[in-house]
């Protein structure tokens, strides 16, 4: 007991001297928006560059909350683009054709969360299948609802039909997009170090083992879902008002293979690593615009590099302090000790 | 009722092609459990070695048939060993997630040497023959009896054969298999070469049968043939091949009957049934998990 009050008390220190104190979060937050309105009120970034953190913002919503289905619990799901097509439509339909043209800046939000809130219903419909089928088949189910979602979204010539959707007003801020992704990685994060968190990591290890300890596996599978579909279809809101154009090819299976990439590049299950994923590979990705073609070319070399020297991505599995509770650092640590003092010889 | 008949008969010239994909993807996912992802790119590679040699060296048919499922089989076996190898031991998603990168790798190394679609010359001489309102090409005809061929020969391998027979044992168990003496690399390096090979067979026949060929071709076709692979029961070499069969059926047919937009949307949606109904495939087996 001695021990661990010791282990508990040096790492206390240490986390509030490298976490600063219980203000790090508070002020990291207000400082990074007022620096992003500062950015876009008085321009000093210029609009390119606005651009750019623009997206990458919605790459870190799309790789966090596909994070949470294909690194924490362990499914496979390709799908990522469709529930982000949803959102797109959902909130573009109601920025251009409910909502007075007056009043966009305010309503804004509300047609996010709207794009959100049909996406996650569509989530709910997915998981239903996933409670039956695992791995490569759940894969094809998400895939197959990804494909059905373009060619619906094809057919309906309301919304567009094959030609897309356009008239819609550059309604995405960089504040707007530094909310949305504070928000969304703020939420999985605590979801994933949550009681639910537990039961998806807990289905990623053996569902079984998992359905045996009393974890309803098919309510924190529903759940996982609609969490992670409800982000991705906020993502695809803001891409829609960033872009201004959307049509059901952007959203195509190519899409869902670049959110993939960021995952997988990062680490999964890592916050720090889908952020830090989605950064290098949207950031790369415009530092290679000299090299034309060839920068499509390099890129998928410079992944399969990477997969073999480092087949977990680069944070695979690994989260730094930041994002972790205090509790989960003292339990690592704990079990660390104990490992280097007493060796499984099994292991 | 002919037109029905005429398009059975394009549903199993489009079916025969995607089941040659199909069969690509379930030998190497029933030898190594790994999705191949680059498959539909080595398909697509295979219709512009076609587009190369029937243009650049005037080749005829037949060689060029077996120049490009050669040149392809070479190809799939140096990705095998470049790119998957030292994977065999990591976590299944990076090796699937290394696959998507060489089918991406492919499609843009394509793109960036020929970026306008190319148009493959008629290799073969077309002849119609016409039943009254039926007209059958001789084209169709040699697509559908080279891809039976072809898959016989390999069903032939796989069943009767000492390499087929390895292969299968790889499947079954893949730390005893070495004990015996087989040789576990080789017969990966085998399995990649055929189910490759016959994905160049399929790109050069894709490309008599829809002439047009862009290095985006593979994406679509690819991702179908998985759907065909899952079908039948990933893993199962006849299960592929079925699976490939009534996905041509079912486009074709709803190309047919409805507005060719809906094709997509329908096939998917009875794919999502069928896998409701039989969550394995229609041939294959549901493994028991065990705790």
């Amino acid at each position: 007991m001695s021990k661990l009050s010791a282990a508990y008390y040096t790492l206390l220190t240490r986390w509030q001297t490298l976490t600063g104190n219980k203000y790090f979060w508070p002020v990291f937050m207000i400082a990074g928006l007022l620096f992003c309105i500062a950015a876009s009120t008085f321009e000093f970034l210029d609009l390119y560059l606005q651009l750019i953190l623009i997206y990458v913002g919605i790459n870190i919503i799309l790789t966090v909350s596909l994070n949470l289905i294909n690194g924490y619990m362990g499914e496979f799901s390709v799908g990522h683009a469709g529930f982000m097509a949803i959102g797109a439509y959902v909130a573009s339909l109601l920025t251009v054709h409910v909502f007075p043209p007056g009043d966009q800046n305010v309503l804004f939000p509300l047609a996010i969360l709207a794009g959100g809130i049909g996406a996650a219903l569509v989530g709910f419909l997915v998981a239903i299948p996933s409670f039956k089928t695992r791995g490569d088949y759940l894969a094809i189910v998400t895939l197959a609802f990804c494909m059905i979602v373009k060619s619906v979204l094809e057919n309906i010539d309301a919304v567009g039909g094959p030609r897309g959707l356009l008239g819609m007003e550059k309604l995405t801020t960089l504040p707007w997009v530094f909310f949305w992704t504070a928000l969304s990685v703020w939420v999985i994060r605590n979801l994933v170090y949550s009681n639910f968190g537990r039961g998806v990591l807990s289905i990623r290890e053996d569902e079984i083992a998992s359905d045996l300890m009393s974890v309803n596996t098919r309510q924190v599978k529903i759940i996982a879902f609609v969490v992670s579909s409800f982000f991705a279809g906020i993502a695809g809101g803001l891409f829609a008002h960033a872009l201004q154009f959307i049509n059901p090819r952007m959203f195509d299976i190519l899409k869902s293979t670049d959110i993939l990439i960021m995952v997988y590049l990062g680490g999964i299950a890592s916050i720090a690593g889908s952020i830090i994923g989605a950064v290098v590979y949207t950031i790369l990705l415009e530092i290679l615009r000299p090299l034309g073609v060839w920068r499509m070319v390099l890129m998928p070399l410079m992944l399969v590099l990477l997969m073999i020297y480092r087949p977990r991505g680069i944070m695979g599995m690994k989260e730094i302090r930041l994002f972790m509770p205090l509790r989960d650092l003292v339990t690592e640590k704990l079990w660390r000790r104990k490992k280097k003092e007493a060796p499984d010889v099994s292991a | 009722m002919t037109y029905i008949f005429q398009q059975s008969l394009n549903a199993l010239q489009l079916g025969s092609i995607y089941a040659l994909i199909a069969l690509g993807y379930t030998m190497v996912y029933g030898i190594l459990t790994m999705i191949n992802f680059a498959h539909g790119d080595l398909f697509m590679v295979g219709a512009f070695f076609c587009f190369l040699l029937a243009v650049y060296f005037h080749l005829s048919f037949v060689p060029v048939l077996l120049l490009s499922m050669l040149g392809v089989a070479c190809l799939g076996v140096i990705i095998e060993r470049l790119a998957y190898k030292p994977l065999r031991n990591a976590p299944r998603v990076s090796a699937i997630i290394t696959a998507l990168g060489v089918g991406l790798f492919l499609e843009n190394f394509t793109l960036a040497l020929s970026p306008y679609p190319k148009h493959i010359p008629p290799l073969l001489e077309n002849t119609t023959w016409t039943f009254g309102t039926l007209s059958i090409s001789s084209l169709q005809i040699i697509i559908i009896v080279l891809s039976l061929v072809l898959m016989l020969i390999l069903d032939f391998i796989v069943q009767r054969t000492k390499a087929g027979m390895a292969m299968r044992a790889i499947s079954w168990d893949k730390t005893i298999v070495p004990l015996m003496g087989v040789s576990v690399d080789k017969i990966i390096s085998l399995t990649f070469a055929i189910g490759t090979g016959l994905g160049g067979a399929a790109g050069v026949m894709y490309g008599l049968a829809y002439p047009v060929i862009d290095p985006y071709m593979g994406i679509m076709v690819g991702w179908k043939a998985f759907i065909c692979a899952v079908i039948g029961g990933i893993g199962n070499v006849r299960g592929a091949m079925i699976g490939g069969f009534i996905l041509g059926a079912v486009e074709i047919m709803v190309g047919a009957f409805f507005p060719s937009t809906y094709r997509d949307f329908v096939a998917f949606t009875l794919l999502l049934i069928l896998l409701i109904v039989r969550p394995y495939g229609i041939l294959g087996k549901p493994q028991p998990q065990k705790v």
